[in-house]
């Protein structure tokens, strides 16, 4: 019998996923659709859905961490239980971690105005 | 009770890059949920629905455990397939390490096309823990009515018409209905309270054998709310009375938040765009008749977590 | 180690399970299939086997759940007839596109309606397009051998599809026969253990499975399992041809009749093969070269190798257990015909619908279905391409 085995295992695991392409041939892809690398969606942005964004402002920040909380898109990061950044690559400007925010330590500024903003925390710090 | 601090460093196991909508109830329960199950090895079940299209794209997947979406009504039969291979395989040392079974789908694969496959898996008495999305109509399909459908809610399936004002009939009770297959733990809860959510989490994937959660996860779109007060529409779904807490355990009913004041359920309704056409005039008997409602299923909600069964004052 | 004993085909097959020791088996009662489960439930509840048997609430639940315990990387069966095939007819699909290898056997019963409880093929050809391998039985001895085959070809990691074992409803499922079993400690050596590749158990490597395809792969998704259809074909020879050193009896996809000389043949699947060899024993002693082809595989479709075994033939008959209502005939005749046209030497293809519904095929019906061959032969002409036979007109 022909030895058979047009499929590799490992194919699109690790960073090799990233290459899957449409324009690939079918015995190139994984078998059955089945995707080897956990939780690799990060690396597909939806930040660019977005048309408000939220901008921490670390004075009035008592890190309660509901923003991190209400997250649907787990783009808040906290880091030693703290409220770290926000991930403006996946985050998709719902708005939800400023309401949610007791202290109103969370704006949502369109993106357009970011530029703006910018400028003007520099100055405040 | 874990406070966020500690909570937030659990590991995330629903990632960003998913494509659920902004503002989407379901990123919020689900990253809840997997988050009670800290560092546990999980697999994870999903019915057909916005959750399985959003998360799983190939060759994207927003899962950081194993995951398999198999149809639209077979959650519970899946994911109790992939327990009883657990336990065969453990048996033989074939599988390494502890797993728990979480199985998630919305209202209309839990309490409608999936309501057969999820009684058998729970009846069977599977080590699962099944958590319904609802977010009260079949969302991915562009927002026809469900059995969750609540009274009077406008839909693409029960529009609010000229003759007939939107959806007709009472919504399911299935947390009730899986109370009754006599299971371990079965518990309804809210995004709002987070404490709740993280807790029946917790309690569902301790215990041994079946586990039944229904979410209430609201849909920014099909409810037509402004998407950030997610939060606030969920609380005023508990505060009216409307989507009670309560959970049972080992066949005991035990209410977990009683409002303190009568919120009339209007306030509920208002914000929401499907419930538009209740506040035309003419229609007050309407929202009379969904208070009603509310008021009569809290009453015997009440009777069965042996609470005295009245109301606040109006 | 052989013994022989006799059993009914359920038995047979209830007792290949045994001899397997799935880790798992979800299955829900149907008439005829019942006994399978119920046999084998009773060797679950003397621990004779070590598999975790689920007993579900339905087919399509049976189904279902194999397909979760399969990804899970257990090695998984179910069992169904008629209604219950129909039921699972969705995640059928779904198991063969995960290419998980599910071996189920398939009691054949005619579609409901109307209701009725007896054999023909309408079930398993329902799901002839599904992406499931297809085998056919022609009694309780091959039931039972290719449920023990089944495995291995499902398992092959050039195949990784799921197998349906085929075998006719009450005239197999329920008929005492005499058979050859072998020991419990050679099949175990035969199917060995189930390795899986990608499963859901794996603590080191979580894997998405099922996941949401869209245009731009679904297509070739789809191509991968051809090739593994493809693949098979190799496969089943080759187990075909090892359990034949520890059976003595050898499979392919097809068997040959009498054909090697057949001036005119039949080619029908499972239980009528035996009648049908039977009346052309009896015609070769009345000097008329017949001979009759038994498709073992039906799906992958062994189309070069029919087409090699029938070109000498004049004259053909397919005798479809089931109908599709194309009004152009059964599900196999276009198969066959299909497989024929390209040796354009103008063998004669007909096509007569049998046994609907548990109706008799008798004896006579093949007499007369030869016989309408031998005219076609000597003519040259075909009156009626599409006949029935044993149906009152």
């Amino acid at each position: 019998m022909t030895p058979y085995n047009p499929f590799n295992r490992n194919f699109g695991s690790g960073t090799r996923t990233k290459a899957v392409r449409p324009d690939m041939k079918w015995h190139e892809l994984t078998r059955a659709g089945n995707i080897y690398e956990p939780g690799n969606a990060n690396t597909y942005e939806t930040g660019d859905w977005r048309s408000i964004r939220p901008v921490w402002n670390k004075e009035r920040c008592i890190h309660c961490l509901f923003c991190w909380r209400y997250c649907p898109d787990a783009s808040v990061i906290a880091k030693d239980g703290k409220f770290e950044t926000f991930d403006y690559k996946h985050c998709k400007g719902c708005g939800i971690c400023a309401k949610v925010c007791p202290v109103n330590a969370i704006d949502m500024v369109p993106e357009d105005e970011i530029e703006k903003v910018k400028e003007a925390n520099k100055d405040e710090n | 009770m874990a406070t966020l601090k500690e909570l937030s460093k659990v590991e995330e196991r629903f990632v960003g890059g998913h494509r659920l909508c902004a503002g989407c109830g379901h990123g919020i329960t689900v990253r809840m949920i997997l988050n009670a199950a800290e560092g546990s090895n999980v697999v994870v079940g999903c019915a057909t629905g916005c959750l399985e299209v959003a998360s799983t794209i190939y060759p994207y997947t927003a899962w950081k455990c194993s995951f398999i979406h198999n149809a639209f009504e077979n959650a519970g039969a899946t994911i109790s397939g992939v327990e009883a291979a657990y336990k065969a395989l453990k048996k033989k040392g074939k599988v390494n390490g502890d797993f728990k079974f979480i199985a998630f789908g919305g209202d209309g694969g839990t309490y409608d096309i999936g309501l057969q496959s999820l009684s058998g898996a729970m009846e069977r008495g599977h080590n699962i823990v099944y958590v319904c999305l609802d977010n009260e109509a079949y969302m991915n399909t562009g927002i026809q009515r469900s059995s969750a459908t609540p009274t009077g809610a406008d839909t693409t399936t029960s529009p609010a018409g000229k003759v007939i004002p939107g959806k007709q009939q009472p919504r399911k009770d299935l947390t009730a209905i899986m109370a009754a297959h006599n299971i371990p733990y079965v518990a309804q809860t809210a995004i709002n309270n987070w404490q709740d959510v993280h807790k029946k989490a917790k309690k569902a994937l301790e215990v041994e054998g079946p586990a039944f959660i229904n979410v209430l996860s609201p849909c920014p779109r099909g409810w037509r709310y402004n998407t950030p007060d997610i939060v606030e529409i969920t609380k005023l779904a508990v505060e009216t009375r409307f989507w009670p807490l309560f959970e049972v355990e080992n066949g005991k009913w035990k209410l977990n938040y009683k409002p303190k004041k009568y919120v009339p359920i209007e306030e509920f309704l208002k914000p929401q765009g499907r419930f538009r056409h209740l506040f035309k005039p003419g229609n007050e008997h309407l929202i009379k008749a969904i208070q009603e409602e509310v008021d009569s299923r809290w009453l015997a909600l009440l009777e069965r977590c042996g609470e005295t069964p009245e109301l606040p004052p109006r | 180690m052989k013994t022989k004993v006799a059993l009914t085909g359920n038995e047979a097959v209830a007792q290949a399970m045994k001899q397997i020791n799935p880790d798992v088996v979800a299955a829900y009662p149907i008439t005829p299939q019942t006994e399978i489960v119920q046999i084998f439930s009773s060797f679950v509840a003397n621990g004779e086997v070590d598999t975790e048997f689920v007993a579900v609430e339905s087919e399509h639940s049976a189904m279902s759940a194999a397909i979760g315990a399969a990804a899970g990387g257990a090695r998984a069966m179910t069992a169904t007839s008629s209604q219950g095939l129909a039921l699972m007819f969705e995640v059928v699909y779904i198991a063969a596109s995960l290419r998980l290898p599910i071996v189920f056997p398939v009691v054949n019963r005619a579609l409901s309606g109307p209701i009725n409880i007896h054999c023909d093929h309408s079930d398993a050809m329902g799901l002839r397009d599904s992406g499931v391998i297809q085998l056919f039985s022609e009694n309780a001895q091959e039931a039972y051998d290719n449920m023990i085959q089944a495995v291995r070809i499902a398992e092959h990691p050039d195949v990784r599809l799921p197998v349906m074992v085929n075998m006719d409803g009450f005239i197999t499922s329920h008929a005492m026969d005499v058979l050859e079993v072998i020991d419990d400690e050679t099949v175990k050596n035969f199917v060995g253990t189930y390795v899986p590749e990608d499963y859901l158990l794996d603590a080191q490597n979580p894997i998405s499975m099922g996941n949401f395809d869209m245009y731009d792969f679904y297509f070739e998704h789809k191509r991968q399992q051809v090739e593994a259809m493809k693949a098979a074909k190799e496969v089943i020879k080759e187990v075909g041809k090892e359990f034949a050193k520890i059976s003595g009896r050898e499979y392919g996809l097809i068997e040959s009749y009498k054909l090697d000389d057949a001036d005119v043949a039949l080619v029908v699947l499972n239980s009528a093969a035996g009648t049908a060899k039977g009346v052309a024993d009896e015609l070769r002693a009345k000097g008329i070269k017949a001979g009759v082809l038994k498709p073992r595989v039906y799906r992958p479709f062994p189309q070069e190798e029919i087409r090699e075994a029938l070109k000498g033939v004049k004259a053909v008959a397919v005798l479809d257990r089931a109908e599709t209502f194309s009004t152009c005939g059964g599900p196999m005749f276009a198969d066959i015909r299909n497989t024929l046209y390209d040796l354009k030497n103008d063998i004669k293809v007909v096509n007569y619908i049998y046994g609907l519904g548990g109706r008799d095929l008798r004896l006579e019906h093949v007499q007369q279905v030869f016989e309408d061959l031998e005219n076609i032969r000597k003519t040259g002409r075909v009156d009626e391409t599409v006949k029935y036979l044993g149906l009152r007109e």
